[in-house]
């Protein structure tokens, strides 16, 4: 819930007063939107270095001077995690850039990730004033968090490691992505002892084997789970609950609770003839390829395919991460395939925007129906049929139609199927008395993330199916105020 | 990190390990398999529990040297730690007693077999195991075989164990001897496709356990999938063993050759 009081408490310490005065609301208005400094699209194309490089200070205090400090401010709204935008923007413009970073980290333990990978334009962005009444470019909203957090990082104090009191409970997670991270998170600075059970052999989920470093570096990351060590949060890699510890296991182990936050791992594939074909697979498997077992460097044993015509299926963040790998390792055609117009492309503007500066090719309006291989059984080309937009679907997105008859095939040699994911069926499957809807996500009761069975909590893609970094993270840390509640209410008891 | 307890040569190319692993010991049943990573920059290979002892909290791994990542496990000694081992993957075998079966095992096949041969037989099945090798040094477990089944045939390429001829030949011959109610064929694909072909022709039910090409082994990449019955599976979770009459082994062999050329 939006706290109306703290909002307007905090706008009115001094040095707001003070600071909203030293330019006319007019001045502020008419300064343009700061551009993100950028590799050149060449140049990064061929490699996997971040290809936003951040705002210098100037930058990001010029950029934060546009913000009008409104008294009700729409933008906190559009924000899942209801950031305090104006205070930590207003503590950017006073220069205080660690102060900034500790009012975003009241309300979102990821700011550094939240800053470069959230929808910007569909959340806080698009409740800005300036895009709501004004009809100009929001304030960058998404750049300055994560100049602010990356400032942290860079200067903040290092051994923030205060003494927590611990209370001897020990509470277990499931999956190290970000609803398990800022699960732990709260939860450690409660004095719980946490212990994080990751199936594979890294840490971080989606953030380390899903998006790329052009997009979101590991170190950004590292450092949010090295901080987590810091507070004596334990991490158990290559241990996969209810395969190598069952529910049963858990609570002899003593563990009070547990977070489930095993997220949407499952790919769908479009059960199409010829997807079976040597050459076709899901984006998890090009992107774990890549991210996870770094198929594309010469250490490791990991192969991957360097295909020359390369065709992604599907228009999402998923989509773009696979067609921008597939471009960096060495395609000389990699297509984005879709069936709707680019208007519904459900992934971040930016990311349509840096995929198109880097030569990718949209197909809109087609939708592939068979794929033909080689006498080696090596994808060759797909058949794709046209399409057009008809009436708009429940989705409130015009749905795509079939031109009859209309079919072209463009040879390919790699295709990358990236519509869509399923929740994991590991956990639901392995403990009894967990309900499940009929999209296989766990059903919790949406007012404390609690499951039907009382000492499992739930959140992030599990629960949503395929969502957001910033709504995972909302979920740990929603489950975590409430579990708190629950143990404690029970102690009492 | 896991500790290699013992290692043993079961022939020049196939090598058993026991593992500290204690977690998937308790875990484990017939038909399990990990997902094992060697050094930093190594790649995750499927390998199945051959056994585990619970109280030492160890697992045994039979490993074929075929390839980049098995050879580098079967240099590993003693004393040695493999770098992850995850797991218990997959599901387990259906155990029941359904009378006669003949386990079909050949070439690497034959170390996932045991286990199952295991507890086919402590589950009061009459088991024939029909192992298969090019020759005589490659014919491995046949003693282990021969302490938990009724029979056994060995069947090499070249005659220089047991009878000369393929895998299907030795379990033809049972068939003709004898009522059998099952059958389990684990091998390379082609070996597998072929009893299937056999086994379809007696309407003698049959599970294969296929070893596709793995990534993750949880599910997650779809790197593993086949069809059976005309329906996609992911061999991790929803095998590795299906009914073998509906399994598409030509589909599966094609796509076993998906990296050959990288390798
Ligand atoms: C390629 C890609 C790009 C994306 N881009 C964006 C973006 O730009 N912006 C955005 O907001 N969102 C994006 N998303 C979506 C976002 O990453 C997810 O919504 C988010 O990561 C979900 O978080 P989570 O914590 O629920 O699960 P995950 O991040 O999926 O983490 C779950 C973890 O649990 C582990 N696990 C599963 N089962 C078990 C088990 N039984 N025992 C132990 N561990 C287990 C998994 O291995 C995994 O590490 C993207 C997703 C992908 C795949
Ligand atoms: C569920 C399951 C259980 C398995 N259990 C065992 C086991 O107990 N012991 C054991 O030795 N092996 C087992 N395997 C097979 C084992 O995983 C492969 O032999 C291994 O991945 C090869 O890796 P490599 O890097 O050494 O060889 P690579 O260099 O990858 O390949 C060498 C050669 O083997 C072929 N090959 C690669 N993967 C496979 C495969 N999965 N099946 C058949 N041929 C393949 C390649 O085409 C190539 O010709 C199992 C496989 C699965 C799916
Ligand atoms: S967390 Fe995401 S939605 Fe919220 S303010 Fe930051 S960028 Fe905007
Ligand atoms: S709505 Fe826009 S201008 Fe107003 S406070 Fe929020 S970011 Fe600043
Ligand atoms: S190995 Fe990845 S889904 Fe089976």
């Amino acid at each position: 819930m939006i706290d109306k009081k703290d909002i307007a408490e905090k706008r009115s310490e001094e040095w707001r007063e003070i600071l909203r005065k030293t330019i006319k609301a007019k001045d502020r208005a008419s300064v343009d939107r700061v551009h993100m400094n950028e590799l050149d699209a060449d140049y990064r194309s061929s490699n996997i270095e971040e290809v936003n490089m951040g705002l210098t200070a100037e930058q990001a205090q010029s950029e934060a001077s546009r913000c009008l400090d409104c008294i009700d401010p729409t933008c906190m709204t559009g924000c899942p995690v209801e950031n305090n935008i104006p205070s930590f923007v207003k503590h950017i413009e006073a220069g205080n850039f660690l102060l900034a970073a500790k009012v975003l980290k009241e309300s979102n333990s990821l700011p550094a990730v939240c800053g470069r990978v959230c929808p910007q334009e569909r959340q806080c962005e698009a409740k800005c004033i300036y895009t709501q009444k004004m009809g100009k470019d929001a304030v960058a909203i998404g750049y300055l968090e994560r100049f602010a957090a990356d400032y942290e990082q860079l200067h903040g104090a290092s051994d923030e490691s205060v003494e927590i009191q611990k209370n001897g409970s020990k509470i277990a997670v499931v999956g190290s992505g970000p609803a398990g991270l800022s699960f732990a998170n709260d939860m450690a600075k409660l004095g719980y002892e946490l212990t994080i059970f990751e199936a594979l052999h890294e840490i971080g989920g989606v953030l380390k084997y899903g998006i790329p470093e052009f997009r979101l570096p590991n170190n950004i990351v590292d450092i949010e789970i090295n901080n987590l060590r810091k507070m004596g949060v334990e991490f158990v890699t290559d241990c996969i609950i209810g395969r190598t510890l069952s529910y049963d296991d858990l609570h002899e182990m003593g563990f009070k609770a547990i977070f489930v936050a095993s997220g949407a791992g499952l790919p769908r594939f479009m059960n199409i003839p010829g997807e079976n074909l040597n050459g076709v697979m899901s984006s998890n498997e090009y992107l774990t390829r890549v991210n996870l077992m770094h198929a594309a460097s010469a250490d490791s044993d990991t192969p991957v395919y360097f295909g020359k015509n390369v065709a992604i299926i599907g228009a999402g963040n998923t989509a773009m991460d696979a067609v921008r790998t597939a471009r960096r390792l060495g395609a000389e055609k990699a297509m984005i395939v879709y069936r709707r117009s680019e208007e519904e492309m459900p992934a971040r503007l930016e990311e349509v925007k840096h995929a198109e500066e880097e030569g990718v090719e949209f197909l809109t309006l087609h939708n592939p129906i068979r794929y033909e291989g080689d006498e080696k059984g090596r994808v060759k080309s797909m058949i794709l049929q046209q399409m057009q937009l008809g009436e708009p679907d429940e989705s409130g997105r015009r749905s795509p139609i079939e031109i009859s008859g209309a079919t072209i095939e463009i040879p390919v040699d790699l295709v990358i199927v990236s519509v869509g994911v399923s929740p994991n069926p590991l956990i639901p499957s392995s403990i009894d008395g967990l309900k499940v809807s009929k999209w296989g996500t766990i059903i919790v009761n949406q007012a404390n993330m609690q499951t039907d069975v009382q000492d499992i909590f739930a959140g992030g893609d599990i629960v949503r199916g395929g969502a957001t970094v910033i709504l995972a993270m909302g979920d740990g840390r929603k489950a975590a105020a409430n579990m708190h509640q629950y143990l404690t209410e029970k102690s009492d008891t | 990190m896991n500790k290699i307890v013992k290692k043993e040569y079961y022939s020049d190319k196939v090598v058993m390990f026991e593992i500290e692993a204690s977690l998937i010991a308790r875990a484990r049943k017939a038909g399990h398999f990990v997902m094992v990573r060697q050094g930093e920059g190594g790649e995750r290979i499927p390998l199945t529990i051959a056994t585990a002892d619970k109280d030492r909290g160890t697992i045994t791994l039979v490993i074929q040297n075929v390839g980049k990542t098995s050879a580098k496990i079967c240099a590993l000694n003693e004393g040695d730690y493999i770098t992850n081992v995850v797991g218990p993957l997959g599901k387990a075998t259906h155990i029941e007693n359904v009378g006669t079966v003949v386990c079909a095992g050949g070439g690497v096949g034959v170390a996932p077999l045991f286990p199952i041969v295991e507890a086919l037989k402590k589950a009061g099945n009459r088991v024939i195991t029909v192992l298969a090798a090019r020759n005589k040094d490659l014919v491995i477990l046949e003693e282990q075989m021969r302490a938990h089944s009724d029979e056994v045939i060995i069947m090499t390429d070249d005659g220089s164990s047991g009878n000369k001829g393929l895998v299907t030949n030795g379990v033809e011959e049972v068939i003709l001897r004898e009522k059998v109610d099952m059958c389990v064929a684990i091998g390379p694909a082609v070996m597998m496709k072929f009893v299937s072909l056999l086994t379809k022709k007696y309407d003698i039910p049959t599970v294969a356990s296929l070893n596709t090409i793995m990534v993750d082994g949880t599910g997650m990449c779809g790197a593993c999938r086949v069809s059976v019955g005309g329906k996609t599976k992911f061999v991790c979770v929803d095998g590795p063993e299906f009914d073998a009459h509906q399994v598409d082994f030509d589909e599966m062999l094609m796509r076993l050759s998906s990296y050959k050329d990288q390798e």
